[in-house]
């Protein structure tokens, strides 16, 4: 689904305090799978996503999408990619705060200019299956931590996007919403979602949902982990 | 369809719209149904010889400043002070100083 | 075209409810920005209105007035001076003109006397003893035809008047303050000699011919001025012109308040706006989107502002007679014209308006919006 070769990222590169957040990165992310980065903080995790959700192209190295490389694409079509392609869900959530959770949810299909009505029911679809229903006119900075990742997965998900991304999903949750979050993440992956997520959570990497465990330390993988 | 924001919100800008086009069409119509009055006062001003707009009564300059003298409106200083708000929606008819100046320069007798 | 339609009516729900989050704020913007608009437009409306009735109006008054002056000031037209103009050539017709302030200590007004020339009002109206009073006048003083009326002449003497008619209420805004009397009445009233005028009224045989004629009046009598009606509309034309007057010296003080309050608002991105971008941008907007619902939001608030605005302010002018403008107009004046414009709205002035107030805001809401959609995406990973 998505082959990363010899990705390198670097931070203020050519400047004193240049940074190689990422070094040499060969890493193939099989579709419909779910695959957890793994490693200790500042280790590139982050990073690693960004480049794969065409947020930020790397330094060097390519990037392929099914069978395309999309590394040197301009910005336009790296948001058209990014838009059709891939979801989010974020480690602080990054909900638009005095928006209901509806209108939340329903923001990234505003610029494709769909029909309303139609989009407009399948934001409150979403919602239902995660049960959110209840809650769907409130402001989301009323919801709950649980809650409010519960409305990112569904934005996340109404664009009907192939890869979702999710980075430390568990980080704001207790042990109950973890296992809640697992479960939301084993129902998307038999509706053939391919999945990414960064993780240095054992409840998480120890889960039987994750397919493959990648470990990073320093911008490298370490093998055989 | 009222439900969405927006409609409403373009609803209410066509009301507006419309309500600032009528405002073309009522200064129209108020155009044609009163210039018989409009008329009717050229005439009074021609019958009187009447010669500016009854706008502010309260001073020579200001009750009739096309026929003021030159500097009244500075009360015969171009820097002294001015006692009316008025005066300072009407400043000493150039185009009079002007032509004054004008006419000065043409002549070889001094006033 | 569909799709080109769903997709702004969503940017335009977005901008609504962004803008519903701070309802207090940005309603209160709306109603300064509105006000803004109102004072502008009714000063607009106002000025160009009067510029145009006066134009009207005054297009038939006397073509040359003659004043004299002595040392610096108007004085009165000696006996002869009548008979020296007639060696003029062009000149068909001259008359001395009667006219004089007089204030009225009862209502501490100033009126105007004026001696209408014969045929002027319906014979009989004004004769000895009877006099024809304008509508403020009349008004002030409580008169309606058939009254009596006294005023004390400079002189001390008291005189007392018939009121035989009252100019029309429509023509208050060229006639409110007269006071028409008799030639013989005048005379005595103000103690002017025969012979001697205020002024002198000319009409010229060939209009082309009327500044040669005012420049040969101040050859052969250096100690006349000349006032040509042109000189006249041009006075009224440039009355209230754009850059003179108190409304806009206050006015321009407002304006700069609303730029800045504008500027501010429009321009001054919080930390936590920055981020909305930035989310946008990273859940699949393009920098063009984010722009597109910016623009939305100043144009829908601009336009709205001055839509409301020119709509208050054309009701004010035309259908409340400028009621707000009236303590500044009135200045001092005990007597008061009451009158209605007639409506001459200036569409090129409407849209330098429009483009003045609606374009300035717009681009203020998006130029700042630009430089913080620009920015890569990815910074919203890390918070
Ligand atoms: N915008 C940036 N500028 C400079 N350094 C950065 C920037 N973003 C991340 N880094 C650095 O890159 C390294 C990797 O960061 P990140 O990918 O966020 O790690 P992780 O997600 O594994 O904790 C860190 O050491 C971090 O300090
Ligand atoms: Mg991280």
């Amino acid at each position: 689904m998505i082959k990363l070769t010899n990705i390198r990222k670097a931070y203020n590169q050519g400047r004193e305090n240049e940074f190689w957040a990422l070094d040499g990165i060969n890493l193939e992310i099989e579709a419909q799978r779910v695959t957890a980065l793994c490693g200790p903080s500042g280790s590139g995790k982050t990073t690693l996503l960004t480049i794969v959700g065409c947020l930020a192209r790397p330094t060097s190295g390519r990037v392929h999408l099914k069978e395309r490389d999309i590394s040197g694409l301009p910005e336009r079509f790296l948001t058209e990619i990014r838009r059709s392609t891939f979801g989010f869900v974020f480690q602080q959530f990054n909900l638009i705060k005095g928006l209901s959770a509806r209108d939340n949810v329903m923001l990234p299909a505003y610029p494709l200019g769909g029909d309303w009505r139609a989009l407009h029911d399948r934001a409150e679809t979403l919602l239902d299956s995660l049960k959110l229903g209840h809650r769907r006119d409130a402001r989301v900075e009323w919801l709950s931590g649980g809650e409010q990742q519960r409305v990112a997965i569904a934005r996340a998900m109404i664009n009907d996007p192939q890869v979702v991304i999710a980075d430390e999903p568990t980080a704001n949750l207790d042990t109950a919403l973890s296992r809640e979050f697992l479960a939301i993440l084993e129902n998307l992956k038999e509706q053939g979602k391919t999945i990414l997520l960064t993780s240095h959570d054992p409840l998480v990497i120890e889960s039987t949902v994750v397919d493959t465990v990648v470990n990073l330390r320093d911008g490298r993988l370490v093998r055989g982990a | 369809m009222l439900s969405r924001n927006s409609h409403r919100a373009l609803v209410f800008l066509t009301f507006i719209l419309v309500a600032f086009l009528l405002t073309f069409a009522d200064a129209a119509s108020q155009r044609t149904s009163r210039s018989a009055a409009l008329a009717a006062n050229a005439r009074l001003v021609e019958r009187l010889g009447l010669t500016d707009l009854c706008l502010f009564t309260e001073a020579r300059y200001t009750r009739h400043p096309s026929q003021a003298d030159l500097h009244s409106a500075f009360q015969d200083h171009p820097i002294g002070l001015e006692h009316f708000p008025s005066g300072s929606l009407l400043p000493p008819p150039r185009s009079l100083a002007a032509s004054y100046e004008n006419l000065d320069r043409k002549t070889n007798r001094p006033d | 075209m569909k799709i080109w339609i769903e997709k702004q009516t969503a940017l335009i729900d977005f901008t609504l409810a962004s803008l519903a989050r701070r309802k207090v704020k940005n309603f209160g913007l709306l109603l300064v920005y509105m006000l803004i608009v109102f004072l502008l437009a009714s000063v607009m409306l106002y000025t160009s209105a009067l510029r145009r009735e006066a134009a009207q109006v005054l297009k038939n008054s006397p073509e040359v007035i003659v004043q004299r002056m002595v040392a610096g000031r108007h004085d009165l037209i000696p006996p002869g001076y009548l008979e020296r103009l007639g060696r003029i050539r062009g000149v068909q017709k001259k008359e001395g003109r009667l006219w004089g302030y007089y204030y009225d200590a009862v209502v501490k007004a100033n009126y105007t006397f004026m001696v209408p020339t014969a045929g002027a009002v319906a014979a009989g109206k004004v004769a000895d003893g009877k006099i024809v009073v304008g509508a403020a006048v009349a008004r002030e003083r409580g008169l309606v035809p058939g009254n009596l009326i006294s005023f004390r002449s400079y002189s001390g003497r008291q005189f007392s008047f018939a009121v035989a008619d009252v100019l029309p209420h429509e023509a208050e805004l060229v006639s409110a303050d007269l006071l028409l009397l008799s030639e013989a009445d005048y005379r005595a009233f103000f103690q002017i000699p025969a012979g001697h005028y205020t002024d002198i009224a000319l009409s010229v045989a060939n209009p082309q011919e009327v500044r040669n004629i005012a420049a040969k009046l101040a050859e052969t009598l250096p100690d006349s001025r000349p006032i040509l009606r042109e000189e006249v509309l041009r006075t009224y034309e440039s009355i209230f012109n754009w850059r003179e007057g108190i409304v806009l010296v206050l006015l321009s003080g407002s304006i700069l308040a609303f730029a800045i309050f504008a500027w501010e608002k429009a321009s001054g991105l919080s930390a936590e706006e920055k981020r909305e971008i930035g989310i946008l941008k990273a859940i699949g907007w393009e920098t063009g989107d984010v722009l597109k619902m910016k623009f939305w939001e100043g144009a829908l608030i601009s336009l709205t502002a001055f839509l409301l605005g020119y709509i208050a302010a054309y009701l004010h002018v035309f259908r409340f007679s400028a009621a707000l403008f009236e303590p500044v107009l009135k200045g001092w004046a005990v007597l008061y014209p009451r009158f209605e414009l007639v409506p001459a709205v200036d569409g090129f002035q409407v849209a330098t308006l429009f483009f003045f107030t609606v374009f300035p805001y717009t681009v203020a809401t998006i130029v700042p919006i630009w430089r913080a959609a620009i920015t890569d995406p990815d910074a919203v990973m890390r918070s």
